[in-house]
């Protein structure tokens, strides 16, 4: 038998049929929906009269555009109230379960997934969202489609995909003390870029990655697609395991050890290969923060802001002056003291209860800086009732963070959470593009921690010298 | 959903060389709230498009004169990156653009397109560069062709360039299928899947 890698059993597993102009016709196991990119494609199957093949496969809950503050309705924005109408309609009429506002399930379509035990190793799973790589933690063929697409696989549960490339990702060493999954993560866009895994399925390999919990894991995944990736994989193993055993939607204790016995095959085979690789030396890489309007545009937080100049060619010298006229930066400033009037704790990144946790460890006892508005937005309902559990919404709110309900909030700001043209954000989301978090707006991208810090000081801080 | 079948077509261009230009630039987050396909033009490039006040940005490339009635884009590499959100292509589609050519295009984006009659082309990098030379040379009065068939990208004066595109994209685009009622041709076989799995 040839070697095969984790990516490649999983898609051999869900090939219904290969047309013969190469695409194959891949089978879903699970679909999750939201309320922003779903109803057209419920329209579309309205018009021609088709049905959703697989409701019992197909869960949808409401997180992009939901307020996280009061909930009561009816809501302050009528546009979004429509479109959370249109996926109550929409699941009601196709059959399709659904975690509403009023559900204690309700939260980030990424974040709820995992929490349920919906996703699991070895599993082919979409969503109408480019984040639906964080579900690659399970060792999970996860990925992000369109509308159309979405409206193809209610359709049929199927997607017709051509093969993706592969490309490892090896994580040498352990990782330092005060550095993150995050940090990791953002280390390896900046070495390969925004397109650098384009066309590739990544799958992180290595020390690093397999001492990382699967909160940890998501976070790696999660920000797959930002260098690029169709996908981002990582191999299941006993943190897995460990981690789905016992949650509603997993394997139920009478086919648990017959399904972990399967699960564990799906690591890659030794000498299986790779179409690429590349090497991060996760020993050396320290707590980053964004410094441009792209996740490839980042540091250490000892760096500084770079000098258009040193970039090698005409495209990256204008790429990088945009960006520093976006953000408002001059070269050589150095990153660590740079003064901040917001920060996001929150998004399908960085919303679990050990990002909160990690936050809330960072803010006891001290004081959000005068002039600076914080914001904690949990990833979904449990973890907010698991936070309140545990006290960390005493330890924010004492703090002066403002704790709020589960949605994906200011990551993208398509509810009320916004910053205004200006502001600058220290924010534990995934992408710092032009106007993300509102027009205007200019984001930094760092680890909880960093973050927690980065309000209590009022600028960005070098968290590992945080006593 | 049936579309235009795309097999030739010959327009106008504008360019925007910038590299990375991501859907948040495409379609911003405030107007993802439609629940139709229809309605995203107006928005196209918002942030860039307009100033604060409202007003038209005058230094955006799709303002100026010349790239008015464009229906070809000359764009940088990465194009489409970022979010899923299929509205990029529903606005940049409802602006007037049938075919967007760059060096590289972002996986999601590239299969949005291909679901909307969009095409998109992929030159080299220095085929860029010469298209964008012949675009701001041609004071609005630059048009190609673009041959999905012969997979060639021409213009009047012996500009000629391949291009690749996956075979099933091209055949969609070609034949402007409707890729649900062809996988449902297969509902056989996906059943036979489901069968064998459990």
């Amino acid at each position: 038998m040839i070697p095969r890698t984790l990516f490649a059993k999983v898609w051999d597993a869900h090939v219904v049929h290969r047309f013969p102009e190469g695409p194959a016709l891949l089978y879903i196991d699970l679909h999750l929906v939201h309320e922003v990119t779903s109803p057209q494609a419920f329209e579309g199957l309205r018009q021609a009269g088709r049905r959703v093949r697989r409701p019992d496969r197909t869960v949808a809950t409401v997180d992009h555009n939901v307020p996280t503050g009061d909930r009561s309705l009816p809501l302050d924005d009528p546009i979004a109230a429509t479109q959370l109408d249109a996926l109550a309609l929409n699941a009601r009429a196709f059959g399709v379960e659904l975690f509403d506002l009023a559900s204690p399930n309700q939260g980030i379509v990424h974040v709820i997934g995992p929490e349920l035990g919906l996703t699991q190793p070895g599993m082919v799973v979409v969503c109408g969202d480019s984040h639906t790589s964080t579900h690659g933690a399970f060792g999970a063929f996860a990925l992000g489609i369109g509308t159309s697409e979405v409206e193809h696989v209610l359709a049929t549960q199927c997607l017709v995909l051509s093969k993706p490339r592969t490309m490892e990702a090896r994580f040498i060493g352990r990782r330092a003390p005060g550095v993150t999954a995050k940090d990791l993560i953002l280390a390896m866009i900046g070495r390969i870029g925004t397109a650098g895994a384009t066309g590739h399925v990544l799958e992180y390999t290595g020390e690093a990655i397999s001492a990382l919990s699967m909160e940890e894991r998501m976070t790696v995944c999660n920000m797959s697609i930002e260098a690029g990736a169709r996908a981002g994989m990582i191999a299941p193993d006993q943190t897995t395991f460990a981690y789905l055993e016992g949650r509603p939607r997993a394997p139920s204790n009478r086919d648990w050890g017959r399904t972990v016995m399967a699960w564990r095959q799906l690591a890659s085979d030794p000498g299986a290969e790779y179409d690429r690789r590349v090497d991060v030396d996760a020993a050396a890489v320290a707590p980053q923060v964004t410094w441009g309007t792209n996740p490839g545009m980042v540091t250490d937080i000892t760096g500084y802001v770079p000098n258009p100049d040193d970039f090698a060619t005409a495209e990256e010298r204008q790429a990088v002056e945009r960006a520093l006229a976006y953000m408002a930066l001059a070269p050589g400033t150095p990153l660590a003291g740079l003064p901040i009037e917001r920060v996001f704790v929150g998004s399908c990144t960085n919303a679990r209860i050990e990002d909160l946790r990690a936050a809330a460890q960072v803010a006891r006892g001290r004081k959000v800086a005068s002039g600076v508005r914080a914001m904690v937005v949990p990833g979904s309902q449990q973890v907010k009732a698991q936070g309140e559990r545990e006290g960390l919404d005493r330890i924010f709110l004492e703090a002066g963070f403002e704790w709020r309900n589960a949605g994906c909030s200011m990551c993208l700001g398509m509810n009320a959470d916004v910053l205004r043209r200006g502001e600058r954000c220290a924010s534990t989301s995934n992408r710092n593009f032009e106007g993300r978090q509102g027009a205007g707006g200019r984001t930094h991208l760092m680890s909880p921690a960093m973050a927690a810090a980065a309000a209590v000081a009022g600028r960005l801080v070098d968290v590992r010298e945080w006593s | 959903m049936t579309l235009t079948p795309f097999i030739r077509h010959s327009g106008k261009c504008a360019a925007l060389p910038r590299a990375n230009v991501d859907t948040d630039q495409i379609i911003p987050k405030q107007f993802l709230k439609r629940v139709a396909r229809t309605g995203f033009g107006p928005a196209l490039f918002h942030d860039w498009r307009f100033l604060p006040d409202g007003s038209a940005n005058p230094g955006f490339e799709l303002n100026q004169p010349d790239a008015a009635g464009a229906t070809i884009l000359i764009a940088g590499a990465n194009f489409g990156c970022g979010s899923s959100r299929e509205h990029a292509v529903w606005a940049l589609a409802e602006y007037g653009f049938r075919a967007i050519v760059a060096p590289s295009f972002a996986d999601i984006f590239t299969a949005n397109c291909c679901q909307n009659g969009v095409a998109p082309v992929r030159l080299s990098g220095d085929g860029i560069d010469e298209l964008v030379r012949r675009c701001r040379a041609g004071n609005g009065a630059y048009g190609i062709t673009i041959d999905l068939e012969a997979q060639r990208v021409t213009d009047d004066a012996a500009f000629s360039a391949p291009f690749a595109m996956e075979p099933y994209r091209r055949e969609m685009l070609l034949r402007g299928l409707d890729e649900i009622g062809r996988t449902l041709l297969e509902e056989p076989r996906i059943a036979d899947f489901e069968r064998s799995r459990t």
